[in-house]
């Protein structure tokens, strides 16, 4: 039942231009990227070499690409969640999931894997461009992987935001604009009070905290656990308050 | 029709902060039944269907479908129901099969068989030519048509309309109308409107609903009882003698409306009809036009919503 909805979601996320649009625009943008990080790796690679570092390929051009499009993804999955559940509110469409036989958890589920199943789709179309890099080199599979799965959980719990975001209000622009604040919120939460040695817990808090070591090649578990956790919070909170659409007024 | 009691409801009430929508109504439904639910605007018609559809939580009360209790069995009660709110919820950058295909995986279909439910629920609502276009570039009767074909795929036993007749032209209203009464024969089915010849048209039972309060559950037969004509509308040529029509058994009083018409309340036992066609003739006063005077929707609320206390417990009961 949750496949259903998901499949039903994604096909009308494909059938309006807007997906098409957001996927041309990121690759594109982080093809740019990806390609200017490579051409400086030629330039320093001799010097890399003499100095005896141990920075390879995976290092200077595909961790910095992860970490960039974590940045770029962050700008575009309100543009992606904000319909979600808005616009069926708005199109009053949301009937027709409550009145059918499924569960409120199973309506969230189903439109958060659509909205994650999309996202993994730009994931693996931007791991394409590393693995480019095979036909001339090599990579290091360790940290390569590594990132991806951090880049991977880090987007699924962007979509968890944008989801609750949208569950929210009936208007579009408003889950956009609160997505990308709560967002940007969580990635710079570690600003406060550094350096001060105050920032133990915001700095805890922040997402950019568990995302960084996944891009250096470590996977430490308390990370992945945030991250998971951060997830699920925000699902259940979606499902809560969907609930809250029947029993309130 | 048969005695299976497809939906119950018990003592059901629904409040918006301080506003009680809908004040603990009871009624019941069973199969083979089409039940029309009538109210003015913001009567609390809306809000009834929403909590027996699952689409709102009541505050007090009970839902039992088909033997599921709505708030117990969710699943099970909303296997059991099919439902067409005002707006029909349809996306439009689909097309009329797609949607359909949908509906039926919703409503747990089995993969095998959505393809044929989709078929016939098209077959019934006249959507077999269209089942390739987009939803958004249909009309608004096809709309309409396509939200009612949602809300009959699965082949529920109740099927819950909201007004479903709003915005479509006299043809497409004869139809979905013909269609309500073709369902109505083997489901349950509540429909809600505002129309009374609708209600004459289609349904059996009839219930009235105002302010949230149910002031009338009786059959379509009590109905036109209430409706029973007890005023005539007479055109005449020539001034009449008053006092001679006041004379004619039964007529309890004439009121004279200028240019030649008058209109008659009678004593609805004693029809004064032809005794007045009659003495018109007689008296060559140039009858022109007779008309019964039929009660609209607005008179038998008025008239039941003054009528004494005891017998509207006795219609509720």
């Amino acid at each position: 039942m949750i496949f259903t909805i998901a499949r039903n979601e994604l096909r009308r996320m494909f059938l309006s231009p807007l997906a098409w649009t957001i996927l041309a625009v990121v690759l594109l943008i982080l093809a740019f990227m990806f390609l200017s990080n490579l051409q400086y790796f030629v330039l320093i690679q001799s010097r890399l070499l003499s100095m005896g570092s141990d920075q390879g390929l995976t290092a200077v051009v595909v961790a910095p690409l992860l970490g960039n499009a974590a940045v770029v993804l962050l700008l575009v999955v309100p543009l992606v969640s904000m319909r979600l559940v808005a616009d069926e509110r708005r199109n009053k469409t949301l009937s027709l999931l409550f009145s059918a036989p499924v569960s409120m958890t199973e309506i969230v589920l189903g439109k958060y894997l659509s909205l994650v199943g999309f996202l993994w789709l730009i994931l693996a179309l931007v791991a394409l461009m590393p693995l480019s890099l095979l036909a001339g080199g090599t990579l290091d599979f360790g940290m390569f992987g590594a990132g991806l799965l951090g880049l991977a959980l880090l987007l699924a719990g962007f979509a968890a935001v944008g989801l609750f975001m949208s569950t929210l209000t009936q208007h579009q622009t408003v889950a956009a604009v609160s997505t990308f604040g709560v967002l940007l919120l969580f990635w710079i939460l570690d600003w406060a009070g550094q350096g001060s040695g105050a920032s133990g817990i915001l700095g805890y808090m922040s997402i950019l905290n568990h995302y960084e070591p996944f891009l250096q090649g470590i996977f430490d578990t308390s990370d992945a656990t945030y991250l998971v956790l951060f997830i699920l919070t925000f699902l259940m909170l979606s499902i809560r308050r969907l609930d809250m659409d029947r029993l309130g007024g | 029709m048969s005695d299976e009691v497809l939906v119950e409801v018990e003592d059901l009430s629904r409040s918006y902060g301080a506003i009680l929508a809908v004040k603990h109504i009871n009624f019941s439904i069973r199969r083979g039944q089409v039940l029309g639910f009538l109210g003015p605007n913001g009567a609390g018609k809306t809000t009834t269907m929403q909590i027996l559809s699952g689409n709102l939580a009541p505050s007090t009360g009970r839902v039992r479908i088909a033997g599921h209790d709505l708030l117990e069995d969710p699943r099970g009660a909303k296997q059991a129901i099919g439902y067409l709110p005002e707006q029909p919820p349809v996306y439009r950058e689909l097309t009329v099969d797609e949607y359909l295909d949908y509906c039926a995986g919703l409503n747990r279909i089995a993969h095998s068989q959505r393809r044929a439910a989709r078929e016939v629920a098209k077959k019934k609502c006249g959507l077999s030519d269209v089942g390739r276009r987009l939803i958004g570039n249909l009309s608004k009767g096809y709309q309409q048509r396509v939200g009612l074909a949602q809300a009959i795929i699965h082949l529920p036993p109740v099927i819950i309309l909201d007004e479903p007749t709003v915005g479509l032209d006299p043809i497409q209203i004869r139809e979905i109308r013909h269609l309500v009464r073709e369902l109505g024969k083997e489901h349950g089915v509540i429909l809600s409107t505002h129309i009374l010849p609708e209600v004459q048209a289609t349904c059996d039972q009839v219930q009235i609903i105002n302010k949230g309060e149910l002031v009338l559950n009786d059959s379509i037969e009590g109905l036109s009882r209430h409706m029973q004509s007890s005023a005539l509308s007479v055109g005449l040529r020539n001034t009449p003698d008053l006092d001679l029509i006041q004379g004619i058994g039964g007529v309890k009083s004439v009121q004279d409306q200028g240019d030649g018409r008058l209109h008659v309340f009678y004593d609805p036992a004693i029809d004064p009809t032809e005794a007045l066609v009659e003495l018109a003739v007689q008296k060559r006063w140039g009858l022109y036009e007779l008309q019964p005077q039929r009660a609209s929707l607005e008179d038998i609320f008025v008239h039941i919503t003054t009528e004494e206390h005891e017998s509207l417990t006795g219609a509720v009961a």
